[in-house]
């Protein structure tokens, strides 16, 4: 391996996260990036890929799977955990937290993985948020597409115009201290029901 | 006040007493506020557990073992005071596999050493036509899977690390590997090989039971030292995961616990898959052969919660055979102190193991098990590949 950039295998299902870490570890210098998306044979796959560190996010249940890494005592180089160094706590609850686990080819110095290791939780964070940010706006369009029916509708049954429908919507949701999507939800309902 | 704990389980039916004792209540009535995650590998339920994640959690007894050896992974005593199921597993093959074992049969077909010898036969006809070794999958590398597994092939001749290969598989990619053809075999637990039977894809060749008579599979795994530290909060789960596999095993609950099971936030599978589980009463074949059993899955009965040592001592027997482990009459008192039927009867004011508990793991093959004399034991057994 040398001093030179380690070889790093992110598995991964999800090709977005693992696009934006893999980003993250070119941008730091680190070149030798593979990304596995496909589960079957990874055992296979990574022998013959031969990586020092492999990534793998917590969510996938194919984490059992390198496990056995640890059994195999052939010709292949042994893997240690990145859990095995109980001395840093700190860091494995980060990364526990952001969802992503490391193990690492015993031999590689621990000062030349802290620094992979710290840019894959603050990407996998990153990603969550992104993930967040993605629902939220998903769960806002929807509320527009609800707001812009019950608006309809009472434009339709008490002959408004939008602009007074949305005024009468946004105070209801004043006057019940709730959303205007959850009162624009109960008037799509109300009309279900009393059709 | 209640008690806020986060316990860990894989969506498996031997979770059944920790699940039901949640949402039946019974954690709640002995003051718990029990938040159950599921999780989708060993390894992280394990690691969640080690750094305190999890208070508690649905554990492989071997990784509870192996954690406390620390074995391939930090070393994290591990106690067990309740143990959440006896047997359970099954193997099953596809109809290829099925065909071969059952043409080479010279024998009953539930008889594990007429399989075994099948399978020899098997496995010698492929090496000499130049076909690929078998593929078996088992759950994970110290699982009572793999040792099951291992065990039933090797009386039979076949070594588990030569003659065929034996690989790790996540239980949800079981199925599909088995019908796509990935793997012949696999050991899995229920519903797994249930719902590879209903597909069409695959015959179960035998329930463990035929194996092992009595064999501990999954444990409520708490860290050594928080146990300590909390003494009544572990009696409380001990407490509320024994009514609970007492409520599961009387035939008039099965059809609620089923039910309660089947959400899908808990396994997540049909109630009627998980009813024929709890009930030992399974579809082996895709044409509708059924075979019942009164030992395919012990929940409650025959002391089945309570941890017993003599099962401790067995699975690190099987890690020394298959050289996980270097044996050692330290090592062996670290794996038999994690199995903890003090803590138990002291949460249930029992004293020893109850008249209807035999004291044997009754395996098909070799001598009885002798768990003061490993080495002695295993000295019977001419298939291991034990630690140089």
């Amino acid at each position: 391996m040398g001093e030179s950039s380690p070889k790093i295998v992110i598995v991964d299902e999800s090709p977005i996260r693992a696009a934006i870490l893999e980003e993250g570890l070119r941008e730091a210098g680190f070149t030798g990036v593979v990304h596995i998306s496909e589960m079957q044979s990874l055992l296979a796959r990574i022998y013959a890929l031969d990586p020092d560190v492999i990534l793998i996010d917590l969510e996938n249940p194919s984490r059992d799977v390198l496990e056995q890494m640890f059994q195999v005592s052939r010709a292949v180089r042994r893997p240690i955990a990145m859990f095995v160094d109980q001395s840093d706590a700190a860091s494995i609850q980060a990364s526990v937290d952001a969802g992503v686990s490391a193990y690492i080819v015993d031999g590689l110095k621990k000062e030349r993985i802290k620094p992979i290791l710290d840019l894959c939780i603050s990407r996998f964070n990153a990603f969550a948020k992104l993930q967040n940010e993605l629902d939220r706006a998903k769960s806002a369009l929807e509320d527009r597409k609800v707001i812009d029916r019950a608006k309809g509708i009472l434009m339709k049954l008490k002959g408004l115009t939008e602009e007074e429908a949305y005024v009468l919507l946004r105070s209801t949701a004043m006057r019940e201290k709730k959303k205007i999507g959850e009162i624009a939800q109960s008037i799509l309902t109300a009309s279900e029901l009393l059709k | 006040m209640t008690t806020p704990l986060h316990i860990g389980f894989i969506p498996l039916v031997d979770a059944a007493a920790l699940i039901v004792a949640v949402d039946k209540g019974f954690a709640a009535a002995e003051g718990l506020d029990v938040t159950l995650v599921r999780e989708v590998s060993w390894s992280n339920v394990r690691d969640k557990l080690n750094i305190g994640l999890f208070d508690a959690a649905h554990l492989l007894a071997p990784v509870a073992i192996a954690s406390s050896l620390g074995l391939g992974h930090v070393k994290v005593p591990i106690s067990a005071p309740f143990n959440l199921g006896l047997n359970g597993n099954a193997i099953t093959v596809s109809p290829a596999l099925q065909a071969a074992i059952m043409a080479e049969l010279d024998g009953d077909r539930f008889d594990p050493m007429a399989t075994a010898l099948a399978l020899s036969r098997v496995v010698a006809a492929r090496r000499k036509s130049g076909a690929e070794p078998l593929t078996f999958a088992m759950t994970f590398p110290f699982s009572t899977h793999n040792y099951q597994l291992r065990f039933w092939m090797a009386a039979g001749g076949v070594d588990p690390d030569e003659d065929v290969r034996l690989v790790v598989l996540p239980p949800p990619y079981m199925v599909d590997s088995l019908a796509s053809g990935h793997v012949d075999a696999f050991c899995v637990g229920a519903p797994w090989n249930s719902i590879a039977v209903d597909l069409g894809v695959g015959h179960i060749l035998h329930f463990v039971s035929d194996i092992l008579a009595r064999a501990a599979e999954k444990v409520l795994a708490v860290r050594q030292s928080w146990s300590e530290k909390n003494p009544q909060i572990v009696a409380a789960l001990v407490r509320a995961a024994s009514r609970a596999a007492g409520f599961i095993e009387q035939p008039q609950n099965r059809a609620e616990a089923a039910r309660i099971l089947s959400a899908p936030d808990r396994i997540g599978v049909d109630a009627d898959v998980i009813q024929r589980t709890l009930d030992g009463h399974l579809k082996i074949s895709p044409d509708g052969t059924m075979r019942a059993s009164d030992r395919y899955l012990l929940i409650g009965r025959e002391g089945a919660g309570r941890p017993d040592p003599v099962q401790a001592a067995w699975l690190y027997a099987q890690m020394v055979r298959w050289g996980q482990a270097s044996i050692s009459a330290e090592a062996l008192q670290i794996a038999k102190g994690v199995f903890r039927p003090d803590l138990y009867d002291a949460a249930l004011g029992q004293q020893g193991k109850g008249a209807d508990a035999p004291d044997t793991i009754g395996a098909f093959a070799g001598p009885a098990f002798d768990a003061s004399d490993i080495a002695g034991h295993l000295a019977a057994f001419a298939i291991q590949h034990r630690k140089s």
